[in-house]
């Protein structure tokens, strides 16, 4: 499982990138590989705010769905609408073109909540997901 | 390789059918209407133009024959009871009597009104008011409403009845406990009614056990739904324990009748504590599937629910029956007319052709067959929970995921073999279950047979693993892409013009 | 038992297998304080031949549409189904399969399912139709949560022209999640009153539910109804509760119509005292993932064939659990596989026809009934194949005299409108002949 450096993770599998104030947000290769083909992914409007850890969207495979969970709390900025038409790039790429949303973090203190990489690699090892 | 020997599994002669849609010329018919026999006024003359529609594009021309063989075609791409072995677990999938089709297709019964007046409907009512006594005898309880159309329905409608009864005393409540062997329909059904779900944990024996229920139950609790016997096909033995815990805080107890097969005339829900548990007349009493329905969902009750029953209840005064509306208490309606009476017409009559010993037999044998298949299979296949079974015993891949070969080639495979595959991947408490209901009408020939099946099916799991893989061969399409169908998904043909 | 092959001995010899003395060991699990230790009280078997008997007197003492002149409707209407969907129906393949979970071994059931959708989509002038509902009644109170889902509101608005079982079951399913409901009136010419929709329309309104041929049996304008929902960002749920209408009145699709729901048994199944029928839920493309019930989707398998599963799942209750769209499992597929026989056998020219005559015999009936001393047209409005007639007696007492000429001439409407209650209701469709009619009006005093 693919767990890079320098990302800020959740125990929800959701992934952060954080650019000064601002971040981008996506669900982890352990995540995708969990679901299978993912085949719809709803997302919010831009504007939006969310709270740390409120759902901002949902995600579906075949047979599975999951609530998308923001890592941070913050003003959504963009969301990523490939993946209305391509969910696909969700597995092929989750920590890039498989992005989800950008959102302008309101507490940096949030981030301090979040794992490591690395702590997120131990958590994984843990719950038995780490192969 | 299936088809050979005795091995069931074969290919026929498999006819490829188009849509309907794509079929048919202009001005071809099917149908024949009798002459006009009064005045041919043009429609526009009846009903202002803008009202009116000018045609159905698309809508097929086809002749009576084209009917019969379209159908009758696709029809043969179908598995299916009448075919043969269709273990599918929590599903009851029994033989289905044909005396049962006539009788529903009484002139009486087929070709009644639902508004038509009682005194010219009595037999009817006399039908359901039997059958409701039957069930509730069944079941072990006071009352019976006919009126929902499936386990679902009878599901809700029994959490409805659950939350005016609390309502009437103060308080609907807002939360229900949900074991997670549950049917998915519980939890969905809770949220239907306004309440909360707050999940309990089976125990080690894969029953609900008292102290987790105690844990969790307060005075917010409505009621406990609890599915006994439960899908990992064990009953639940301290089901008389959760009750009275329940039941001291006030809350009640729905019990999901799914199962009701294995325990006909041997143990009866009421008598366990249950305030409330819903019949699935297309499961224990016979009705066929129909590919997804008909079906009914009877929920017997307690007396002290029955103030809440849906409108209309049927009564006895003297020598008539009677359909009963002035219920103030009632729920209401969930669903027009009294029933979906047809499927009753069928379970009485099975009901009436069973009788009483035969109910139980029914019953006995059914989780005889059920731990015949358990008991062959033990060793070949892991067996998560090793103890007697009731209707239905559930197995893993364990013993086959190191060859790479999970439950669903499994599954697959065996409809090579000329059977359907159990059940898959339910209860979602075990990991990767195949959970086989084999019924009380297979004989020890059929479940040998699957038996057998079963057992070749591990050792090409060992020796010849793509032979799962690439399972199913024999039917007249391979495994179909699921991940594009819901990608991409396409509801309906469309004209192309 | 004719239905339990097993015979003693070859439960022994199971017994055996498993390794126990007695059937009784397996059910030691079940404590004894709970085991049934008599025998249920159901009476004792009967052979088939008695048991047809038996059955068949009950049936006997009912009235029936082959018995009588039924011109009773109100939801549950008398038509013609062609012999061969019996038939087709009865054949094991259709009859016994369970739900097409493997879809490998069930491409009957699904390709059907599939038409069937399509057919509905036609019928109805909408994008997207799901594999059926149970019937008309709860078909439109899941329209109506599905509304509450999409636009976030907790307040329907209700023609009270709709069927008043239609109506009950819709309070019954949304008051428990809280939603309310106001009722707008009929008028005149037995319409939903536009203008009291207007102000009863507000950003707090989820949807405006309509039926059309409404309960009374006249057509609404359903335009200007979805224009007065969408202004508000409601919704328009349109009921269909007489299918055969659409054969010739405007499908709601066409009108603005965001969810058509209805009663399909009108296609071929015929009147079963009230059921099994079945509902069908059509909507737009843009709110499929908030549809209620089954979806069948066309796939290619491995070798690039086409072929259909069950499709877009994660809406439903073994998968989404509390959050699901709906409950919903068990529907009534062979019920909409019996009406999409009956769509396909009618065809376009059929379905024209069939609505024609009916909207030709009822008119017919309309005019000849309403010349009958005592009795007059209630509503002004264009009708299908149901009026309501008012009469200077009690319409109880006239419908109780007309039983004994065989004739089951109506619904007494004083049952669901006491505003109704000098008023009838009456419906004509292709089974009812112009004898029949005429015997109608002169037993109600008519002549001729």
């Amino acid at each position: 499982m693919q767990v890079p450096e320098g990302l800020k993770y959740t125990r929800e599998h959701e992934w952060i990138k954080v650019e000064g104030d601002r971040g981008q947000v996506g669900i982890t290769h352990y995540a995708q590989d969990q679901l299978g083909d993912v085949v719809f992914v709803e997302l919010p409007k831009k504007g939006r705010s969310l709270r740390q850890m409120e759902p901002f969207g949902v995600i579906e495979s075949v047979k599975a769905v999951s609530d998308l969970y923001c890592p941070a709390g913050g003003e959504v900025l963009e969301v990523n609408g490939e993946l209305e038409r391509k969910p696909e790039l969700v597995n092929g790429d989750p920590y890039g073109a498989g992005w989800m949303i950008r959102v302008k973090i309101t507490n940096p203190k949030d981030l301090d909540k979040l794992l490591s990489a690395s702590e997120y690699s131990a958590y994984l090892k843990q719950a038995g997901g780490g192969h | 390789m299936s088809g050979t020997g005795n091995t069931i599994g074969t290919r026929g002669l498999v006819l490829n059918e188009p849509l309907i849609f794509e079929q048919g010329s202009p001005g071809r018919v099917g149908y024949s209407l009798p002459p006009v026999d009064v005045p041919e006024k043009k429609a526009e003359v009846l009903i202002p133009k803008r009202l009116l529609r000018d045609g159905i594009p698309g809508m097929p021309e086809v002749s009576e024959v084209d009917v019969i063989r379209h159908y009758t075609r696709i029809s043969q791409w179908n598995y299916c009871v009448d075919l043969g072995f269709f273990p599918l677990g929590s599903c009851t999938m029994k033989y289905n009597p044909r005396i049962n089709e006539d009788m529903a297709r009484l002139p009486g019964f087929a070709k009644a009104h639902p508004y038509q007046p009682e005194e010219l409907s009595q037999g009817a009512l006399q039908l359901m008011w039997e059958l409701e006594q039957y069930l509730a005898e069944v079941a072990g309880m006071d009352r019976v409403t006919l009126q929902p159309s499936a386990g679902a329905h009878g599901e809700l409608t029994g959490l409805m009845m659950i939350r005016a009864y609390h309502t009437s005393r103060g308080n609907p409540r807002s939360k229900v406990l949900i074991p997670d062997s549950a049917h998915g329909t519980n939890p969905a059904t809770s949220a239907l009614c306004g309440y909360r779900v707050v999940p309990v944990k089976e125990g080690p024996r894969g029953i609900v056990e008292a102290k987790a229920v105690a844990e969790v139950m307060d005075n917010e609790v409505a009621a406990i739904m609890v599915t006994s016997p439960n899908t990992l096909g064990l009953f639940e033995e301290q089901i008389v324990e959760v009750s009275k815990i329940v039941h001291a805080k006030g809350g009640q107890v729905y019990c999901d009748g799914a199962n009701l097969n294995s325990v006909m005339g041997i143990s009866r829900p009421g008598d366990c504590g249950v305030d409330v548990i819903q019949i699935n007349l297309h499961k224990t009493f016979s009705q066929p599937h129909g590919g997804g329905g008909p079906g009914a969902g009877p929920v017997a009750l307690k007396k002290h629910l029955a103030p809440f029953m849906p409108v209309p209840t049927v009564e006895k005064k003297g020598n008539r029956l009677t359909f009963d509306f002035k219920r103030p208490k009632s729920i209401g309606k969930v669903r027009a007319f009294a029933a979906s009476f047809g499927v009753l017409v069928r379970s009485y009559t099975y009901i009436r052709s069973m009788g009483s010993a035969g109910l139980r037999r029914a019953s006995e044998v059914a989780v005889l067959n059920a731990n015949y298949i358990q008991s062959q299979l033990k060793g070949t296949y892991h067996l998560p929970y090793d103890r007697h079974c009731m209707h239905e015993c559930i197995f893993t891949d364990a013993l086959q995921v190191r060859h790479d070969i999970h439950t669903v080639d499994i599954a697959k495979r065996l409809i090579d073999y000329g059977f359907h595959p159990p059940t898959i991947y339910f209860p979602l408490i075990v990991k990767a279950a195949l959970m086989i209901e084999p019924t009380e009408t297979e004989s020890k020939e059929t479940l040998d047979q699957f038996i057998a099946a079963m057992k070749q099916i591990a050792r090409e799991a060992q020796e010849n693993p793509d032979l799962l893989r690439e399972a199913p061969r024999n039917p007249k399409v391979t495994r179909l892409n699921e991940t594009k169908a819901a990608r991409e998904p396409k509801l309906r043909w469309r004209p192309t013009s | 038992m004719r239905y339990i092959p097993n015979t003693d001995a070859d439960c022994k010899a199971m017994l055996q297998a498993i390794g126990v003395q007695s059937v009784e060991e397996l059910f030691a699990d079940i404590p004894a304080a709970v085991r049934l230790k008599r025998p249920l009280k159901v009476p004792p078997a009967m052979a088939e031949s008695e048991v047809a008997r038996q059955v068949r007197a009950l049936a006997d003492k009912n009235a029936n549409a082959d018995r009588y002149s039924m011109f009773l409707g109100a939801g549950c209407y008398n038509h013609f189904s062609p012999a061969i969907l019996n038939h087709l129906v009865l054949r094991g393949e259709f009859l016994t399969p369970y739900t097409p979970y493997q879809p490998e071994v069930a491409q009957g059931t699904l390709q059907a399912l599939f038409e069937y959708q399509t057919l509905i989509c036609l019928l109805t002038d909408m994008e997207v139709s799901n594999a059926s509902m149970y019937e008309g009644a709860s078909a439109t109170a899941e329209a109506a949560l599905m509304a509450h889902r999409i636009t976030g509101r907790s307040e329907v608005v209700m023609a009270r022209a709709i069927h008043p079982e239609y109506r009950a079951v819709t309070r019954t399913y949304a008051s428990q999640l809280g939603i309310s409901f106001r009722e707008v009136a009929f008028t005149e010419a037995g319409v939903t009153d536009i203008g009291q929709v207007r102000k009863m329309l507000s950003e707090r309104v989820s949807c405006l539910v309509v039926q059309s041929p409404n309960f009374l049996g006249v057509i609404e304008d359903l335009t200007p109804l979805g224009e007065a929902a969408h202004a508000v960002g409601a919704l328009l749920v349109v009921a269909v509760a007489e299918p055969v209408s659409l054969g010739i009145v405007k499908p709601p699709g066409e009108c603005g119509a965001d969810i058509v729901t209805g009663e399909g048994a009108g296609l071929g199944t015929g009147l079963n005292y009230g059921g099994p029928a079945v509902g069908f839920f059509a909507t737009r493309d843009k709110f499929m993932r908030q549809m209620p019930g089954r979806l069948v989707g066309e796939t290619e398998d491995r070798e690039g064939r086409t072929g259909y599963v069950l499709t877009l799942a994660t809406r439903e209750q073994h998968i989404r659990r509390e959050k699901a769209t709906s409950n919903i499992c068990t529907s009534e597929s062979l019920i909409a596989t019996m009406s999409a026989m009956y769509m396909v056998t009618m065809g376009p020219q059929g379905l024209r026809d069939v609505a024609l005559l009916n909207l030709r015999k009822a008119a017919y009936a309309k005019e000849r009934l309403a010349k009958v001393r005592g009795f007059s047209l209630r509503f002004t409005g264009p009708t299908f194949n149901e009026f309501v007639l008012r009469t200077k007696k009690k319409p109880g007492e006239i419908l109780k005299g007309l039983l004994k000429r065989q004739i089951i001439g109506g619904l007494d409407l004083g049952r669901f409108y006491p505003e109704l209650k000098d008023c009838f209701l009456v419906c004509v469709t292709e089974q009812n002949s112009r004898p029949e009619i005429d015997a109608l009006a002169k037993a109600l005093g008519g002549g001729r």
